[in-house]
């Protein structure tokens, strides 16, 4: 009897620390902006990301894990299109976006609860004050420029991969890909490209790659080097010349027939 | 000199353009020389004015080049740029690129001089090769041109050259990495490669020493050979006349056009302006080799879509689809992978180079030839020089896969798996096609010669048959079609002598009478109508 006693009052006491000591049940939370926002978010992603994410986006065969990789990492690709992605290839493109900023926020902020990563940075982080251009540039041709090109025009990667043209890309966009390196970019966190560096580099492209930027030889004509100048020399220069020679040995002095 | 004598009685003087000629020619004898020259007959044809657009382009490359040296340091001391120019500012570069942004932004017209030195480097270069085209598909490289072809195919290679070493001098990103991709060519050369890397960079790649002296190369050492094998292959196209096509009245012999003076130089000289016109409204529209957006040189920097200019993206090509294979042995290595384009790059030259030599040697033909054959009644040079433009063509797109890829949306690898299959592949299909195409053309004209002209006009016979009316050709358009004359195909002769002891035959022998029945065969060309065929065709009206 003794015993059964000793059990009940153990029981008790253990069911009332538990009772005292757990944390409140998610069900009558606090219904914090925060916590309303994953819970949007989680809906949204339920609907549009979790056939190839997972359930809980811990990634299937089709799509990678999304845990740990931050908030800056939804905004990036759901902010330029390219997630949803429309369909499996090398590479997934720039396309339509298809949710509203207020969504994409929602996904990420859900995203980021399921574990710590890069968040999305704010305009102090990527906006032109304090900016060095020559610096920027200077760093954007140590370690863009090789997949990027001279003034971020795009280049081609393996088996149909490529770096995208940086042309009127968000300088939040820019920033948040540096961070996170989606798809075939490498990554650049805050250890390999400062906050400032990462400034720099928005700057430059703002100035050789923007919706302002100047061409002081004329057309531009891609940006894209020799090649391009190349077709431009043969056909409108050599064709303009051999138009010209047509032209000018249609017209002889000819022997007047009588 | 009674005609003086007789001037000065008369009215006192002669009028000063007579006397400034008298003058002149007492010592420089110009009345004898523009007795012979300014008569000079010259055929018209725009094709022939292909060379005057490599002329003028040189001359107008020259006298911008001249004004570029004006502000150019050829220095590699390290400057820190304060120009105007604001993505650059403070950046540590060469004193040649400084030099080269300062005549870009601050030299009143310097950036449009670069544009037209530029653009008209590119043109000049690619009319060489479009003139060399002409020259080859018509076969004016036979003789007596032979040393006149070999003049103008130097004049390529240099320019070439030129070109490459005039786009390494404002020492920018891009020019650095060709200059880089030149010294790793140098270098997988066995054995004296690392040598010969050392002292043209006078040390370890890039040194302080390039610039310096590819400036010297560019604007003085080749230039000056160039401008010598010009003056000779111009005087060697007045000393052979000028080739024409086939034509009435024209023969081997003659020469039908219009006098050098004054149709033809009032002809050139407005040609030049007109050149000179279209090269700087170019320059004026279109950007080229924009520095500053590349950023000055530094060797651990690279950027994509680094190409050379057209005129090398042959040799870029090679190298962009070689597999990167290497041999290492006892602690040396063979590039392979570097080292099998570099020989193969002047192969793809010289290929085009001696090729009026073989023909020569498989005709066998010594006598001279002034009038031009159309492409199609020499199929089998045709076929070879379409294969070796394609040859050429293929080169390029594997020296650009990058572009292709990216505005094709294809794939980079397999587009170097084409080009790689390509190589081999593509010339030997474009010489089938294009010898098939010859012989039909040929055939069109035999057709044409014997039933005339398709009028287009259908008429019924009182039977209810339909013809279509064949209208005859003229007699000069008949004589046009039948003029090239046709090789026949060289035998070796009976093996044995008379008394049937065997002659050796040499194995060049052998050959060359394959060569010969593959040149002018039954299967590569077509008889042309001869007067008989013609007559017993245009006798019997009505029958088709």
């Amino acid at each position: 009897m003794a015993a059964l006693v000793v059990l009940l009052l153990a029981l008790a006491c253990t069911g009332g620390l538990y009772a005292a000591f757990a944390p409140a049940s998610k069900a009558q939370a606090d219904e914090t902006a925060q916590s309303l926002a994953i819970d949007e978010g989680k809906k949204l992603f339920s609907v549009g990301c979790a056939s190839c994410h997972g359930t809980g986006g811990q990634g299937t065969s089709d799509g990678p894990s999304l845990v740990g990789v931050g908030s800056a990492a939804v905004d990036f690709q759901v902010g330029t299109g390219r997630m949803p992605a429309q369909q499996p290839g090398a590479q997934v493109p720039r396309k339509k976006v298809v949710y509203t900023q207020a969504e994409i926020d929602q996904l990420a902020a859900y995203i980021s609860s399921l574990g710590a990563g890069p968040s999305v940075p704010t305009k102090a982080q990527y906006g032109p004050e304090g900016a060095d251009i020559a610096k920027g540039g200077e760093l954007f041709r140590t370690n863009c420029a090789q997949c990027h090109n001279f003034t971020g025009k795009g280049g081609a990667l393996t088996h149909g991969k490529f770096a995208p043209d940086l042309e009127g890309v968000d300088p939040k966009h820019i920033y948040e890909a540096m961070q996170t390196g989606p798809q075939n970019m490498p990554s650049f966190p805050d250890t390999t490209l400062s906050e400032q560096n990462k400034k720099d580099i928005i700057a430059y492209l703002h100035a050789v790659n923007g919706d302002d930027t100047e061409s002081p030889g004329g057309l531009e004509l891609g940006g894209l080097g020799p090649v391009s100048e190349g077709l431009f020399a043969w056909i409108f220069g050599l064709g303009a010349l051999i138009a010209v020679a047509v032209w000018v040995a249609a017209r002889t002095a000819k022997a007047k027939k009588s | 000199m009674s005609t003086n004598d007789t001037t000065a009685t008369r009215r006192g003087k002669a009028p000063a353009g007579e006397r400034v000629a008298d003058w002149a020619d007492g010592r420089l004898g110009i009345y004898s020389l523009a007795k012979t020259n300014m008569r000079k007959i010259f055929p018209d044809h725009w094709s022939f004015m292909l060379g005057e657009v490599c002329l003028y382009s040189f001359i107008i490359i020259i006298l911008t080049g001249v004004y570029l040296t004006l502000f150019f340091h050829p220095s590699m001391n390290e400057v820190e740029y304060h120009g105007s120019y604001i993505p650059l500012q403070g950046q540590m570069m060469s004193e040649a690129f400084n030099s080269t942004m300062h005549i870009s932004f601050d030299v009143r017209g310097g950036l449009l001089i670069r544009q037209i030195h530029h653009w008209a480097a590119l043109i000049f270069l690619a009319g060489m090769f479009v003139h060399m085209m002409r020259v080859f598909f018509t076969g004016a490289f036979r003789k007596p041109r032979e040393v006149n072809w070999l003049f103008g195919f130097l004049l390529l290679v240099l320019g070439m050259f030129t070109g490459f070493t005039g786009y390494s001098l404002p020492d920018d990103l891009l020019s650095g990495t060709g200059v880089r991709f030149m010294e790793g060519a140098i270098l997988s050369v066995p054995i004296v490669g690392t040598y010969l890397s050392m002292f043209l960079f006078g040390g370890e790649f890039p040194g302080g020493d390039f610039v310096a002296r590819f400036y010297s190369i560019h604007i003085l050492l080749l230039p000056g050979i160039m401008l010598g094998l010009l003056v000779g292959h111009l005087i060697l196209v007045f000393y052979h006349k000028h080739t024409q096509f086939a034509g009435p009245g024209r023969t081997n012999n003659n020469v039908v056009g219009m006098p050098l003076l004054p149709v033809y130089m009032a002809k050139a000289g407005g040609f030049f302006f007109l050149v000179f016109g279209v090269i700087a409204a170019i320059a004026a529209i279109a950007s080229i080799n924009p520095i500053w957006a590349m950023g000055p040189y530094r060797p651990d920097m690279v950027s994509t879509g680094a190409q050379p200019d057209w005129y090398m993206g042959f040799s870029e090509g090679l190298i962009r689809v070689m597999p990167g294979w290497e041999i290492n042995l006892w602690g040396h290595t063979l590039v392979l992978g570097v080292f099998i384009p570099l020989v193969i790059f002047p192969l793809v030259l010289v290929a085009i180079a001696v090729y009026p030599f073989v023909e020569a040697w498989v005709t066998g033909d010594r006598r001279e030839h002034h009038i031009l054959d159309r492409p199609r009644n020499a199929p089998t040079r045709t076929a070879f020089g379409a294969a070796w433009v394609s040859w050429y063509f293929v080169l390029m797109i594997g020296g650009g896969n990058d572009l292709w890829a990216t505005h094709f949306h294809l794939s980079i690898n397999a587009i170097t798996w084409f080009v790689r299959v390509g190589f081999f592949v593509v010339p030997v299909l474009v010489f089938i096609a294009t010898k098939r195409m010859c012989l039909g053309l040929q055939r069109r004209d035999k057709d044409k010669v014997l039933h005339g002209r398709e009028s287009g006009i259908i008429k019924r016979l009182p039977h209810g048959e339909f013809i279509e009316v064949h209208e005859p050709l003229s007699q000069d358009a008949l004589h046009t079609l039948t003029a090239h004359e046709q090789y026949k195909p060289l035998e070796i002769g009976p093996t044995t002598d008379d008394n049937g002891v065997e002659r050796k035959v040499k194995g060049s022998e052998k050959l060359r009478a394959k060569l010969s029945e593959a040149y002018f065969g039954e299967e590569s060309q077509i008889a042309k109508p001869t007067v008989e065929e013609y007559k017993e065709i245009t006798s019997g009206h009505g029958h088709h």
